[in-house]
């Protein structure tokens, strides 16, 4: 089993994931991530949430499990 | 030669000619370098280094955020302009004013215009002939036309505002007595007046008319932060689009590979943003403390080169090569941290449809005089002519 996890106090609005992932992230008003999956990862978005996780500065999107 | 190591300034011409590799050496010889220039100032080249500074707002202040001579004359936690030269907590309150409007959904709304502007910058400039200067006939257009837009200043008032930051940026304390009149802050006193007398929608009526607890902003907050909209959204901007212009004039395969593939576009935006991110931050120690292991005193400047940051090999793989279509790419050419650029959304966007415009109707340019393009000094990199011969 795949999971994401977001760490929302590491997160300073770079806005990365939102634009490689819009399936797993939107954006609140002031630009903070929002993500749209936590947990578990349906297989079909396991290949952008890797993108959105090597993509962010702040190291706030974390892969568990998987093979990377 | 100077001695980078002991005795750095980086508002030097031999400085701006060989940045990169400066950084690449001093990382491997002396990753915490020192220079007696400004009162004391240091230079982290390395990536872990630059990042623990970014999020350490104990032991350094951001109350000046431009090395020069003199010392902030507004102090913390607000500084001269918030929120960049302000610390926690106010920092947060100056900043969460601003956010709503530079998120990505409200600066999406700008792209169209944008694009309109940089597609009639490109046919007026091509009138004059297939020999064009990319940096001073384009890019340096770009952002002052957003940012006056925004901001609700006229745009023909862009001569000044280059004026202003060139003096502040690029020479700073270097530009000797200047006439009040001339001055950034007289020009944005005006401004504001003018805002007050007839209100309009735009982002100073907005600062003006804040109320928070039914408490205006004191002027100097207002001034401050048009100040740092004026001042951060324009260098910055125009030094990227005119940086990655030059590559692209350098690298037909790069360019071939974004007019056959426009969705690469999304992976070279950033990628040129880490090979040759423009902005150089800096901090004041607050508190003595170190610096991967170098010990540094209260008082001394230190430089945040997120660009030298980006081409740190123990953060990224093959990091002086560009790789258009990079996947794993965690750049902090918008800095890192709470002071993360505000305007980073509005920037990436003036990026990407400044470069989707000029491949679109010049998919093909070389440089023309290679010697002739000439790279800023200071804290803000980019090239300041860039002659390039149009193909097709």
């Amino acid at each position: 089993m795949v999971r994401i996890v977001f760490d929302r106090a590491a997160c300073v609005g770079h806005n990365r994931c939102y634009l490689l992932a819009p399936a797993l992230f939107d954006v609140d008003d002031e630009g903070y991530a929002v993500p749209l999956v936590e947990g578990e990862l349906p297989a079909e978005l396991e290949a952008a949430a890797r993108l959105a996780a090597d993509n962010c500065p702040e190291f706030a999107i974390t892969i568990e499990g998987g093979d990377a | 030669m100077a001695d980078w190591a002991t005795d750095f300034d980086h508002t030097t011409d031999q400085w701006a000619a060989d940045a990169p590799g400066i950084w690449e050496r001093l990382r491997t010889t002396c990753p915490v370098a020192h220079s007696d220039r400004f009162g004391g100032t240091w230079l982290p080249t390395r990536h872990a280094d630059v990042a623990a500074i970014a999020h350490d707002t104990d032991h350094f202040t951001s109350n000046s955020v431009i090395v020069a001579d003199y010392r902030p004359d507004v102090p913390a936690p607000m500084g001269f302009a918030p929120p960049i030269t302000s610390d926690p907590p106010f920092h947060e309150f100056a900043r969460r004013l601003l956010l709503p409007a530079f998120s990505p959904k409200a600066i999406a709304v700008l792209e169209e215009p944008t694009r309109a502007f940089c597609s009639a910058l490109i046919e007026e400039l091509l009138e004059s002939g297939p020999e064009v200067d990319a940096a001073t006939g384009y890019a340096q257009h770009i952002p002052v036309r957003v940012i006056a837009h925004l901001l609700g200043v006229p745009p023909e008032d862009g001569d000044r505002f280059r004026r202003f930051i060139h003096r502040i940026l690029e020479r700073p304390g270097q530009a000797g007595p200047v006439d009040p009149s001339d001055m950034l802050t007289t020009y944005l006193e005006g401004v504001v007046a003018d805002h007050r007398r007839s209100p309009r929608d735009d982002l100073v009526s907005y600062l003006i008319d804040l109320e928070i607890d039914g408490v205006s902003l004191s002027d100097q907050h207002v001034i401050g932060t048009i100040a740092l909209l004026l001042i951060a959204g324009i260098d910055t901007t125009w030094s990227a689009i005119g940086a990655s212009l030059w590559h692209l004039a350098q690298h037909p395969e790069d360019r071939a590979r974004l007019v056959a593939e426009p969705e690469v576009m999304t992976f070279a935006v950033e990628e040129f943003l880490r090979l040759y991110a423009p902005v150089t931050m800096a901090r004041i120690v607050a508190r003595d403390t170190e610096i991967g292991g170098c010990p540094v005193a209260e008082g001394d400047w230190v430089l945040l080169p997120f660009p030298a940051a980006n081409r740190d090999p123990e953060a990224f793989e093959d990091p002086e090569r560009f790789v258009v279509d990079r996947e794993r790419n965690r750049h902090a050419a918008f800095g890192l941290g709470i002071h993360r650029c505000l305007g980073s959304n509005l920037a990436r966007l003036e990026l990407r449809v400044a470069v989707e415009e000029w491949l679109r109707r010049v998919p093909d340019f070389e440089l023309s005089d290679p010697d002739a393009v000439r790279w800023s000094t200071g804290q803000v990199r980019g090239p300041r002519s860039l002659p390039v011969r149009v193909l097709s």
